[in-house]
């Protein structure tokens, strides 16, 4: 009886079949949030590294505000300031914008702390050498530093996108259609949880191989040399 | 410019809506100081079973964690949240916020401490036995003193996370910071108070980050 209950409320077929659709849909819009904070953030990180590897004073302090406020701020508060505090300046985004900007804001943060601790880790005499062969600033940093830099942070940054993109999932607060959104409004409507139980399996089937993946990261690319 | 302090930084705005964001870092506060030490003691517990190695026993802890790592801290929440009444259970909001927590925070905590007892080289379990130390005093006053102090900036930057992870308790109405914020912004139609309380999450969070900042570099620096 009680085994029942809880199959009819959970894991009910009729409602399941009613609301699958919306999940796979809201999977997608996930996947493809999660891409697009991925690129941008990465992106964005690294060129405040590299930029903060110049050593020039003013842009370094810039930078390192930037990514200490980001690194800050919870997440969810970035999102909602940017939905509900910026229109009143008209600067309305969508949802999907700000929340696509919240996080790859937090993500860029993240990374340029975990890029510039492995250009950091590049002993002096590297650039020295590279220097002394006549390649420029930029080409030290580009074909000498960063290959060896970037090999350093691939378990951290990792785990920092995994992360980051589960935050997609906090897009819902302000209505991205993404899967949180379908599966608690499926439930409300329904009256059952069972669209909540379908958006915690589609959960489980996107992040479940990037977490183990990540595992393998940590074992194959580990901080110890 | 006029516009964006009226509607950023509205000072009238601010000393109305200022009880009620400080009411909502008190909670904040007690809400972390209940989530983190709770995350910290189930996450030792997961790490020092691990560390029986007994076979069934870590896979089936590599599979709660890997489950738990997976889900996001929020699906989980509205997923007890929305379930829990269906199963003949009614925990008030704290309870179904900390019980979420301890799900999620314990798997992380658990894969930190469990690196911290693998950096504990065996001999020092073997030395401190053949003193005569039981298995329990060894734990306690060998292994897990250096464990703790290998995996420092690694616990302290994951308890900064799950502080700012307690902004996800306002989705479900629990009346911490970030809650109150949005009503006063809604009952004033001013970003003022969204505005401020990032600012006190800012405050509140910044010497954290510089104390995880620190360690980590001096932690590359010895390497």
């Amino acid at each position: 009886m009680e085994l029942q209950r809880l199959a009819f409320s959970f894991f009910n077929g009729d409602v399941a079949s009613r609301y699958w659709l919306d999940i796979v849909h809201g999977m997608w819009v996930t996947t493809y949030l999660a891409a697009a904070i991925v690129a941008t953030g990465l992106a964005a990180g690294l060129a405040l590294a590299m930029a903060r590897s110049f050593h020039f004073r003013p842009a370094s302090f810039v930078i390192v505000v930037f990514a200490d406020a980001f690194r800050a701020l919870p997440p969810l508060v970035v999102i909602i300031v940017l939905f509900f505090a910026f229109p009143y300046v008209d600067l309305a985004m969508s949802a999907f914008s700000a929340t696509w900007l919240a996080l790859s804001l937090v993500l860029a943060a993240f990374a340029e702390e975990i890029f510039w601790a492995g250009i950091l880790s590049v002993p002096k005499g590297q650039t020295e050498a590279a220097r002394s062969t006549g390649m420029s600033r930029l080409q030290t940093l580009v074909y000498v530093i960063l290959p060896q830099a970037v090999r350093l942070t691939i378990a951290p940054l990792t785990n920092r996108m995994i992360a980051i993109t589960k935050g997609t999932a906090l897009g819902s607060v302000v209505a991205v259609h993404e899967i949180i959104y379908y599966a608690s409004s499926g439930a409300s409507e329904a009256g059952n949880p069972t669209p909540l139980t379908l958006g915690a399996a589609a959960y489980v089937v996107l992040f479940l191989p990037v977490v183990m993946f990540s595992r393998w990261i940590e074992t194959r690319f580990a901080w110890k040399r | 410019m006029e516009q964006i302090l009226q509607v950023f930084f509205n000072a009238a705005i601010l000393e109305r809506a200022w009880p009620f964001l400080m009411r909502g870092v008190t909670m904040t506060l007690l809400l972390s100081l209940v989530v983190v030490p709770i995350g910290l003691a189930s996450g030792l517990a997961v790490a020092m079973l691990y560390h029986l190695h007994r076979k069934w026993l870590s896979r089936f802890l590599i599979a709660y964690v890997d489950f738990f790592r997976a889900f996001p801290p929020l699906v989980l929440l509205l997923f007890i949240y929305g379930g829990l009444p269906f199963l003949g259970i009614d925990l008030p909001l704290f309870g179904t916020v900390a019980l979420a927590f301890l799900l999620n925070t314990s798997s992380y905590y658990g894969e930190i401490f469990r690196a911290g007892l693998e950096s504990v080289p065996a001999g020092q379990a073997e030395a401190a036995r053949s003193t005569g130390l039981s298995r329990g005093q060894t734990m306690l006053w060998v292994i897990l003193p250096q464990a703790t102090r290998n995996v420092l900036p690694d616990l302290i930057s994951n308890t900064l996370e799950v502080i700012k992870l307690t902004t996800l308790a306002s989705v479900i109405g629990f009346t911490e910071l970030l809650n109150n914020a949005r009503n006063a912004q809604a009952l004033t139609y001013n970003a003022t108070p969204i505005v401020a309380a990032a600012l006190i999450y800012l405050v509140l969070l910044w010497p954290l980050v510089r104390l995880v900042s620190r360690l980590e570099h001096k932690s590359i620096a010895v390497r």
